[in-house]
């Protein structure tokens, strides 16, 4: 009842004021407007348990709490400067992102002296060349070739010229499974940008000049896999009984994962305001988007585990570790992509 | 060339990635020789750029003449970070390097040197060569301060001319003496243990 209330007076006020002009869509600034009050209120609590903490509250977890909400205003603030520069604007933010997180995976991984041109490849040419791709946009779609196909033939080849075989498919794999994750699923979260979107009834959605519809689409997503991150640690925490995979996460339960995700359908149709999605499908997609979530952040301990470290973070000290952030979304992106444009563009 | 030296504590920075953590030492204006482990020709720079500016200015980095020499960009770069150049080729008996560093660091200067003389390849650090110990002799006064730089050999290793932008850390540790009746192979190789000793406890 309330939604729809919600709904009405938002469509009506919308359409009211159609001819006002914002970089993005008055209902992305309804999200936007939103999301700064929950940060808001999210800071106001971390200081006050800040200072009541000594006695009764765990201070570890305050502070990965209080860490949590910083990394957010920064994300959000990412993501509305993204959003106020355009399109490109925003795929520049996320190649910087992504080059970042292949950074840090990369140099959590050991790699040997032979390895050197072909990483200089990955990093320098390969990384801005994906987004470059995503930002040119053409109807063949091209970026969706270029990692796992061109780069994933090319990569062995530049290891194996370099004339050492030790360990050699070990090496190979570890640089093609870091540009797999940081680089080419992190891809598909700007490529939203500039899908054709058209609703459930086949009217089309992305409306405004350069689809600024999508830029809500785009913010709804990021949103959905953070609070997921958040609501799978809390609700692990709270009632959390079974460990899912004790030797590779010690955090995450079975219980976790349900409750976040029974979280995230009602936080998916509350917001389905702001997407093409009916009420429904909004629910629907936010579980697959739960439970992508989960699939980084459980493959991206498994990692972390073989390599002996706790997260990106620890690994060089005063770095804020994006990947221990980006993991749930670099596994969500695609998925949630391919689900928009199978279903969602006519 | 206040411009040259921003832009390379920031291309350091770029390239390298670097994160300084001072453990049991603080950054001080003291005359003082910071050794590390050399791996890559980005060491001194990256070393240089992760000191603290105020230190930056009072600090020269030793590096090879043979090579800092050619052409001019490297020139330019070698002057901006007012490197201290050594012929490694032509070393003439009252021109030591030794004799020349102490010369050159006046009362004022810190030096940042690497004593295992050339970069290394291998994965443990080669023997120091004894030059750190004849500083240490003549001027007794000065804080020998070792540093780990880790990382750096992946970055840019030897023989590579392009730079692959990981990440890295510096890490300083607390400054050594020539002790009272050390010899020589004792005191070298205590000061390639302080780095080492870095190295393990980061691990």
């Amino acid at each position: 009842m309330l939604i729809d209330t919600l709904h009405l007076l938002l469509t009506g006020y919308i359409q009211e004021s159609s001819t006002y002009s914002l970089p993005f869509e008055k209902r992305t600034a309804w999200l936007i407007a939103a999301v700064m009050i929950l940060l808001i209120i999210g800071s106001l609590i971390g200081k006050l348990l800040e200072r009541s903490s000594e006695e009764r509250l765990n201070s570890a977890v305050v502070r990965s709490f209080n860490q949590r909400i910083r990394s957010w205003w920064l994300m959000c603030a990412i993501l509305i400067a993204g959003l106020v520069i355009g399109q490109a604007g925003t795929v520049v933010l996320f190649g910087m992102i992504a080059f970042w997180a292949l950074r840090e995976f990369i140099t959590m991984t050991p790699t040997r002296r032979g390895d050197h041109r072909a990483l200089f490849w990955v990093l320098i040419i390969f990384t801005p060349m994906q987004f470059v791709l995503v930002g040119l946009n053409d109807d063949g779609k091209i970026f969706k070739f270029l990692l796992p196909i061109i780069a994933a033939l090319f990569v062995p080849m530049r290891i194996a010229l370099a004339n050492d075989e030790k360990r050699y498919l070990e090496r190979s794999a570890k640089i093609l499974i870091g540009i797999l994750i940081c680089v080419y699923a992190l891809s598909f979260a700007p490529a939203l940008l500039y899908l054709e979107i058209f609703d459930s009834a086949g009217k089309p959605w992305s409306t405004g000049d350069a689809l600024s519809a999508n830029k809500g689409l785009l913010f709804f997503f990021v949103l959905i896999t953070q609070l997921n991150d958040v609501m799978q640690f809390g609700w692990g925490k709270l009632i959390g009984r079974n460990l899912i995979a004790d030797r590779i996460n010690t955090s995450r339960t079975v219980e976790g994962v349900i409750a976040a995700a029974a979280s995230s359908a009602l936080l998916g149709a509350l917001f389905s305001w702001v997407t093409p999605f009916t009420f429904w499908q909004s629910a629907i997609i936010a579980v697959v988007i739960s439970l992508t979530g989960f699939a980084g952040g459980i493959t991206m301990s498994a990692i972390k585990r073989d390599r002996g470290v706790k997260d990106f973070g620890t690994l060089l000290q005063g770095h804020a570790g994006i990947l221990d952030r980006i993991d749930s979304l670099c596994f969500a992106a695609p998925v949630f992509y391919l689900i928009t444009e199978f279903f969602f563009t006519g | 060339m206040q411009l040259t030296s921003r832009l390379l504590v920031a291309a350091a920075k770029i390239i390298s990635g670097y994160t300084v953590r001072w453990k049991d030492s603080m950054p001080d204006n003291c005359q003082r020789i910071y050794f590390a482990n050399h791996t890559s020709h980005l060491d001194a720079l990256v070393l240089w750029a992760g000191l603290p500016p105020h230190l930056r200015q009072l600090t020269r980095p030793v590096a090879a003449k043979d090579y800092w020499e050619k052409g001019w960009l490297r020139r330019h770069v070698a002057s901006a970070f007012n490197a201290l150049l050594i012929d490694r080729r032509e070393v003439k008996v009252h021109q030591s390097p030794v004799d020349l560093m102490i010369r050159e660091m006046d009362d004022k200067y810190s030096l940042i040197i690497f004593p295992e003389g050339s970069r290394n390849n291998k994965e443990e650090m080669s023997r120091f060569k004894s030059g750190l110990y004849y500083l240490a002799k003549k001027r007794p006064d000065l804080e020998l301060v070792p540093v780990y730089l880790d990382n750096m050999n992946r970055i840019l290793p030897r023989g590579e001319v392009l730079p692959v932008p990981l990440l890295s850390n510096i890490t300083i540790g607390a400054p050594i003496w020539l002790e009272q009746g050390e010899s020589k192979q004792q005191f070298l190789s205590r000061a390639r243990q302080s780095i080492i000793r870095l190295r393990d406890d980061e691990e």
